[in-house]
């Protein structure tokens, strides 16, 4: 290497220059600057559908929108932010930028195949807003048959070949990333000595590899019903139409972890870092993600207590789905005990990790009620159901992600952004969101079922508090586009390690050098050595913008 | 609709109060873990904030008693809701063998309801209190779900088989009765009322009715019309099965398998009778898919279940 400048090389978002330098990349962290683009185009696109789903809500009476048309944007405001947001948001982004840099390697084991799984997205995702412009489709984002493969006359056939193809994105990102932790750890990076982060992607892309496949095969049957009249899932001609269901939520079920394993890892580091303290109980923190991973994929039934599936079957699929909440729980109680005798940094960090504590345990908690089978027969496909998601893969998910850009968007960028504007947004998502969805876990037990595009009257005062959340909501998501948009272009520099915090990507410059370190690194401490850790440099912010506190 | 709670639906079944009841519980439980773990992070936060930036915290990696714990006690608890939850669940799936039987047919957007004695009514469904009622039911496109959220009680209606649910009304009044699966544009419109009256108001009721012949009046004729007759004779002369006694009967297929007649054996030999051949008979069966309506196949199967077994039949008898 001719490095003749000893000071600093260009990083890796200038050199080298251009569009097609952007588009032709096989550097990690561009690929994941490829993907934060993607996926924030699709979560405003999504986010466009759930404000026309709250605005339609507002009135008993379907008026807003036709019943065709709010089935329509219900079923893409899912597909998007399921398949186009959610499953690539942390792993796709903050995994591909960190992932590497957090075990010492260059690059991910494959970067072409890393460049090739975003033009996978892109053509997916295109395929499936194409169907936005061909009419929409309207079987709700789980394509139940045999509505989708017999009833619907919408565009099933083309949205369902867009998850297809999405899903081989999916599937090379896990088998790059698998590949990635087995092979490139530098020299001393044991696997008990990997952040937490690394673990939670690492089972994450478990998860990707051998569920995604289930769902892309399922996706293609139904097209297949549709263009051939297979009796797959049709029973007039010798089908089963709850297969369907089976095969889909073998997929479906993990996919939630897909969402919420890597959000719980990026916590994982913003725990440790916001309490300047080791993580409590980090081994019991890094096998609760396998042990979701490998129990969350059998518990797919628990979607299908009522659909008539045999009672025994039932209560296995019920019993393992209570054990699943066993590792969450455990993950939540290390989290809070790492926060004992810490030196909390009341930096906008903390923001999220209280945020997403909130709502996560929210969102753990009331799944208890759906897995217990008696009680799921009342709150099946109600509003509880609608909320409890939610507060998993937003809540839990999206607050993550929102926290973990926070955190890392200095070394992404090498620019600041504003502390008490990302506070004040932090309490904006929190609030908006429980105003947003705590109604609809009342909603849910009243008996108002999900997908109707009008109710009775006696639902209409939860619903419109709620929409009023989908405001504040909205409004703090725009916000946050508006400072890190405006950080990025204009924000102050970055200093290398921001936050005191520990890691091999807070010992490299920021932004990173387009191979990250300039020699290889050897990796001698344990993680999370904050006895040793520099302090934070954010002081700044407090210094000009002081005196709010 | 109801004087109670805002935050509740009305509870008018004898399952009612046990759901609300676990109900409750799972709620007492999780406020308390909320409670508890939000308290401790704000009480951390608070009490231990770094006084300059450079602090660090304790050194504490973790503590096994305490992992212990943790897992345990969670582990306990999930356990208990899992073998409550479990117990309500056989309650709801097992209906009492005095049921009373109403037929529900699921299409596009709407629930056609066929009583035993032959009433029929659409969207509405009309029930006594007091008594435990059992609806089978059957879909004529896609999945439905019938779902009463004051009895507590829901079950999927799927196309291609019979699914059965069952409640005992406890209060005279009107229930919301809502389709609860997607089911197309207008699955919001596929809504109706459950009408819980008086014995008394219900016979009368039953009585001011159009009865257009009770359920196993026509299966009884649709046996005949349909031609089934011919073949599945009263005596073992016919070149199908008989069918007296046949239901709730241990069955021997041909294949070797063992199945038990019940209603969807029954539904599965009218629409796909090749599917299971019983020991003795050649499958020579034609189906009677898309002859027969839902509605048409439910009576045929009323009217089966009425079949007595011949005098001396060498089929196994129970029942």
């Amino acid at each position: 290497m001719k490095e003749t400048e000893v000071h600093e090389e260009p990083s890796y978002l200038g050199a080298p220059y251009g569009l097609a330098s952007w588009l032709l990349t096989k550097d990690h962290k561009r690929i994941a600057i490829l993907y934060l683009i993607s996926i924030t185009i699709f979560f405003a696109v999504g986010g466009t559908f759930a404000a026309m789903l709250r605005a339609e809500l507002v009135t008993p009476q379907g008026d807003l929108l036709t019943a065709d048309l709010y089935n329509k944007v219900f079923t893409l405001h899912g597909v998007v932010m399921i398949f186009f947001f959610l499953i690539p948001s942390i792993p796709a982004t903050l995994g591909n930028f960190f992932m590497p840099i957090m075990i010492g390697a260059k690059d991910l084991a494959f970067p072409r195949i890393n460049l090739l799984s975003w033009y996978i997205y892109v053509v997916g995702a295109t395929m499936t807003l194409g169907v936005v412009f061909m009419g929409g489709i309207d079987t709700g984002w789980t394509f139940y048959t045999p509505y989708s493969s017999i009833a619907s006359n919408t565009n099933v056939t083309l949205a369902a070949l867009g998850v297809f193809v999405t899903g081989f994105s999916s599937i090379l990102t896990g088998f790059n990333f698998i590949v990635t932790v087995h092979r490139m750890r530098a020299p001393g990076m044991t696997w008990f000595r990997m952040p937490l982060f690394v673990w939670a992607n690492y089972a994450t892309s478990l998860v990707m590899i051998l569920g995604t496949p289930v769902v892309a095969i399922t996706v293609l049957l139904i097209a297949a019903e549709r263009a051939l009249h297979l009796g797959i899932f049709d029973p007039r001609i010798g089908g089963d139409p709850v297969l369907f269901q089976h095969l889909f939520w073998f997929y479906s079920h993990p996919a939630v972890y897909i969402m919420i394993l890597p959000g719980m890892g990026v916590i994982s580091e913003l725990v440790a870092n916001v309490s300047r303290k080791q993580i409590f109980g980090y081994s019991f923190v890094a096998f609760s993600s396998l042990a979701i991973a490998v129990i969350g994929f059998l518990v797919w039934g628990h979607h299908m207590f009522v659909t008539g599936q045999s009672i025994y079957a039932g209560l296995v699929f019920s019993i393992i789905t209570m054990l699943v909440a066993v590792p969450s729980a455990v993950k939540t109680f290390n989290w809070t005990a790492t926060m004992y005798k810490g030196a909390v940094q009341w930096d906008s960090p903390l923001f999220w990790v209280l945020g997403f504590m909130g709502l996560f345990l929210i969102g753990g908690l009331t799944g208890l009620f759906l897995g217990s089978m008696g009680l799921d027969i009342h709150l099946h496909d109600t509003y509880f159901v609608v909320a409890h998601f939610h507060y998993i893969m937003v809540g839990g998910g999206v607050m993550a992600f929102l926290g973990g850009l926070h955190f890392y968007w200095p070394k992404m960028t090498g620019k600041m952004y504003s502390e008490p504007l990302a506070k004040v947004a932090s309490m904006l998502v929190f609030f908006g969101f429980n105003l947003t969805f705590f109604p609809q876990f009342i909603l849910g037990y009243m008996g108002m079922p999900r997908r109707y595009h009008a109710y009775p009257e006696e639902f209409q005062v939860f619903n419109v508090m709620s929409t009023g959340g989908a405001m504040v909501l909205g409004v703090g998501y725009t916000l946050i586009v508006c400072y890190l948009v405006y950080s990025a272009l204009k924000g102050p520099k970055a200093p290398a390690n921001p936050w005191g915090a520990t890691g091999l990507e807070w010992k490299i410059q920021s932004p990173p050098i387009t191979h990250n370190f300039h020699e290889l690194p050897v990796v001698t401490e344990e993680p999370y050595d904050y006895l040793h850790a520099p302090a934070p440099q954010v002081v700044t912010s407090r210094a000009t913008n002081g005196g709010a506190k | 609709m109801s004087s109670t709670l805002p935050f509740f639906p009305p509870s008018a079944s004898t399952v009612a109060q046990d759901v609300d009841l676990l109900y409750f519980f799972i709620l007492g439980v999780s406020a308390f873990f909320a409670v508890l773990v939000s308290a401790l992070i704000l009480y951390f936060t608070f009490k231990y904030r770094a006084k300059n930036p450079g602090d660090a915290g304790a050194d504490i990696h973790g503590s096994l008693t305490l992992e212990l714990i943790w897992t345990g006690i969670p582990f306990v608890l999930a356990m208990v809701m899992f073998v409550w939850g479990a117990q309500l669940f056989f309650t709801l799936a097992k209906p009492p063998a005095d049921a009373m039987d109403i037929f529900v047919v699921g299409k596009q957007w709407m629930w056609k309801v066929q009583h035993p004695e032959g009433v029929r009514e659409i969207n509405e469904l009309h029930v006594p209190i007091g008594r435990p009622v059992r609806l089978t039911m059957g879909s004529e496109d896609v999945i439905h779900d019938l779902f009463i959220p004051a009895f507590r009680v829901k079950m999927d209606v799927v196309p291609g088989r019979l699914t059965t649910l069952w409640f005992t009304a406890t209060k005279v009044g009107e229930y919301h009765l809502f389709c609860s699966q997607y089911c197309g544009t207008k699955h919001s419109g596929m809504i109706g009322t459950v009408v819980a009256m008086q014995p008394d108001d219900y016979e009368a009721w039953l009585a001011g009715g159009r009865s257009t012949g009770s359920a196993v009046q026509n299966g009884e004729r649709l046996f005949t019309e349909l031609s089934c007759i011919t073949c599945h004779k009263a005596d073992s002369s016919g070149r199908g099965p008989t069918l007296g006694g046949v239901f709730g009967s241990t069955v021997q297929l041909n294949d070797g398998r063992k199945v038990v007649a019940d209603e969807n054996y029954l539904r599965e030999s009218i629409m796909s009778p090749q599917a299971k051949v019983v020991q003795g008979f050649t499958p020579i069966m034609p189906t009677f898919q898309g002859m027969v309506s839902e509605e048409n196949l439910l009576q045929l199967i009323a009217y089966v279940k009425t079949l007595k077994p011949a005098e001396p039949a060498p089929a196994p008898v129970k029942k």
